[in-house]
């Protein structure tokens, strides 16, 4: 038993270390991700014509392809136009470039599914365009993109353990480490699948918490 | 610019001859990763959607728990778990096989979810049927309850066959002999990482750019389909 | 100030290829009230909408209270007014629509103080007064917290009404305010409309309530096919038409 506790305790605290860097991994690529893709989808809302297609095709390209390629790209070919990257600003910039696509079309959708008599609504009261979006139209879209996002955020916890191939030192990447210097295979890996487990299961809960209240609002 | 822009891609076209077999047999290993993988988790997802509706507790409890780790683990540290950790118990899995089963294992918990709800339409749909008088059996599975599990079911699934094939990229990092890996080791032999890794990209985008279309297309008929039914 | 409150001169309005309104005038003075009726599709909403330049006629002017309406006037040349410029003129104008369209995610208070906070710069505090004095004037003090999913379709216009009125306007706009009303909650929103009428407001209404319409406007319009048929005072136009075409829609209207 004191045997285990002993490993638990050395194995356990790279990991924990590791976890910290996949949440900040994941907070700010969360972060690039949702104000980039409110940024286009409100762009498209203005439906100016080469921008509209250049978003698209962005959208189209970033969610047709694996985020690892994106990864890969950035990390690796980056340097080959002179500009040098360390793993983390390439991993937040892979993912986050990643979800914007993904919540391009969420918050598009969101805002869409809003009835057009709302923004006359704020419009009649005399509000400006500008004045009917912020008080009006975005805090409605938060209301309806709140479950889609939450399971991107989900999603793009569980994409984080691919930016340990680019050697960002996040929860896959130290799991990698102690394999190599420890031999303790598996306890290790269950571990990390554990760690991970731990940190999306209260996420889950809460998107389903948000769901559970949408249905209550229809 | 222009000039730029021949140059970069003259690489290729010198290259050609070396990279092409090597890639189109790696698109190959791709495409059948994906399929064993799609296939292994429509089983297991249909097992685990039926299990999760059990009346035996404990084949609930056991599917319900299954379907919330594999949505909380990544893939990735699955096919860890299978192809290294495994090993010390004696379990060895060639990488192909792993990435297969731990794509498919991770990717089930999704499907049984939407299996889950397409079950649910089929019992709503037979309550309806009860009500539509006249109908056979037949008559109401094929007129009733199957369009409306198929309208369920079947945007989902498409999708997950574009997540699928996008994710058997992870499977590299274990080593499966399959498009991202191939790019990488080419990139690491000719030191040239941008066009090999936009290579890949490229092909990828070709494989589920067409399937992204096609869900689309489908998504938009069902909609469609579902203004006439409840449209006056 | 002299001279009429609101001048609709010549208005056009074209969706593409439809021309839905095909010259219309009209001159309303304060406190009068002006009723549209007319067939469904006839341009009715368009010309409501045109007025507050929710719509950009294709043609034609707008005058409120002798200033240039949506557009800026220069050595004789017209052009679009600024969101901005816009935005303040629209303040003077409320409108009340069909579908009601209260704000879901606020309270009934909220829907009505929002827009003097954020247009007029007022305190909150000050925004809560006065949209607890508007909610007493449409009889609905009593659900200020409710939001507005909670409220019945008679409810929920009532308090488009209170968060229009709430703007000080020069003129209101009613667009078929009870056409999406059960038949038993008509009764509640007319009657809050009717007391609007007694204070002597001025207000543009269109609606299908022929009755309603005889008893609370002093003019009335009848659009056919975006063109002013026949208009004149309630009693001449609703109790002896001249044209055709209006005898068989009142006709119509009777029959339902
Ligand atoms: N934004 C728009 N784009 C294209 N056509 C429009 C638009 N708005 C209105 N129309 C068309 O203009 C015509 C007049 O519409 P309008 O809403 O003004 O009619 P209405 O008299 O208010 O009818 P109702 O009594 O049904 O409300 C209709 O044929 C309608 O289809
Ligand atoms: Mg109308």
């Amino acid at each position: 038993m004191d045997a285990f506790f002993t490993k638990l305790m050395t194995l356990g605290g790279p990991l924990l270390l590791g976890a910290g860097t996949t949440v900040a991994i994941t907070i700010s690529a969360l972060l690039v991700a949702v104000v980039l893709g409110l940024a286009l989808a409100l762009i498209r809302l203005l439906n100016i014509h080469p921008l509209n297609w250049l978003i698209a095709t962005y959208v189209e390209i970033f969610r047709n392809t694996p985020v690892l390629a994106q990864v890969f790209i950035i990390y690796f070919s980056l340097p080959y136009l002179g500009v040098n990257i360390n793993p983390f600003p390439a991993a937040v910039i892979g993912l986050g470039l990643n979800g914007g696509a993904m919540l391009t079309e969420v918050f598009r959708a969101g805002l869409n599914a809003i009835h057009f008599g709302q923004r006359e609504a704020a419009l009649s009261v005399g509000m400006t365009p500008w004045m009917s979006l912020r008080y009006i139209i975005l805090p409605q879209t938060w209301r309806i993109t709140l479950p889609p996002l939450g399971n991107y955020a989900i999603a793009l916890l569980k994409d984080t353990a691919v930016v340990s191939a680019i050697a960002a030192p996040e929860i896959m990447f130290w799991a990698r480490n102690l394999v190599t210097s420890t031999f303790e295979t598996t306890f290790v890996y269950i571990l990390a699948a554990l760690l991970y487990f731990c940190l999306s299961f209260p996420l889950a809960r809460l998107v389903d918490g948000f769901e559970r209240r949408q249905r209550a609002w229809q | 610019m222009i000039e730029d822009l021949k140059g970069f891609l003259s690489v290729y076209a010198e290259n050609w001859h070396d990279w092409g077999p090597q890639i189109y047999e790696a698109i190959w290993v791709t495409i059948q990763l994906t399929i064993a993988s799609f296939s292994l988790a429509v089983v297991l997802g249909l097992l685990l959607a039926v299990g999760k509706l059990s009346n035996i507790g404990l084949v609930r409890g056991f599917c319900t728990a299954y379907i919330e780790i594999a949505r909380g683990v990544p893939a990735l540290a699955v096919l860890f778990l299978l192809y290294f950790g495994l090993v010390p118990l004696g379990i060895v899995f060639d990488a192909f096989t792993a990435g297969a089963i731990g794509l498919g294992m991770s990717a089930a918990g999704y499907i049984a979810e939407v299996f889950r709800a397409g079950i649910q339409a089929i019992h709503k749909g037979q309550r309806e049927a009860a009500l539509a008088v006249g109908m056979t059996p037949m008559m109401t599975f094929r007129h009733i309850i199957l369009p409306q599990a198929i309208r369920i079911i079947l945007p989902p699934m498409l999708n997950m066959v574009i997540l699928l094939l996008k994710d058997t990229s992870i499977c590299s990092l274990i080593s499966t002999d399959e498009l991202m890996l191939r790019a990488k080791d080419l990139a690491m032999m000719s030191f040239l990482p941008m066009h090999l890794f936009l290579l890949a990209g490229a092909i990828y985008f070709c494989l589920s750019w067409p399937l992204s279309l096609i869900t689309r297309k489908i998504e938009n008929l069902m909609q469609r389909g579902r203004r006439q039914t409840f449209g006056g | 100030m002299t001279g009429p409150l609101l001048q609709v001169e010549e208005l056009h309005k074209s969706f593409g290829d439809l021309e839905v309104l095909k010259g219309v005038d009209m001159t309303l003075d304060r406190g009068h009230k002006t009723a549209i009726i007319g067939p469904s599709g006839c341009g009715k909403s368009t010309m409501l909408r045109c007025i507050n330049y929710m719509e950009r006629p294709t043609q034609g002017h707008i005058h409120l209270d002798g200033e240039l309406f949506g557009e800026t006037q220069s050595d004789g040349a017209y052009k679009p007014m600024n969101e901005k410029g816009l935005a303040r003129q629209r303040a003077h104008v409320g409108m009340v629509f069909q579908g009601f369209y209260l704000w879901p995610h606020l309270c009934a208070r909220d829907n009505i103080g929002i827009g003097p906070m954020k247009v007029r710069g007022i305190s909150k505090a000050q925004a809560n007064e006065l949209a607890d004095a508007m909610l007493e004037k449409v009889h609905m003090s009593h659900k200020a917290n409710e939001f507005p999913e909670r409220l019945s379709g008679g409810q929920q216009q009532r308090v488009a009404i209170a968060r229009a009125l709430a703007q000080q306007p020069k003129l209101m706009l009613f667009d078929e305010p009870t056409s999406a009303l059960d038949p038993e909650l008509i009764g509640e929103v007319l009657n809050v409309i009717q007391e609007l009428a007694e204070e002597g407001r001025s207000m543009v209404l269109v609606t299908h309530e022929i009755r309603f319409a005889r008893e609370v406007a002093d003019h009335v319009i009848f659009l056919h096919d975006g063109v002013i048929v026949e208009e004149g005072p309630p009693k001449q136009v609703i109790d002896n038409p001249q044209h055709e075409r209006l005898r068989a829609f009142l006709r119509q209207i009777v029959e339902h």
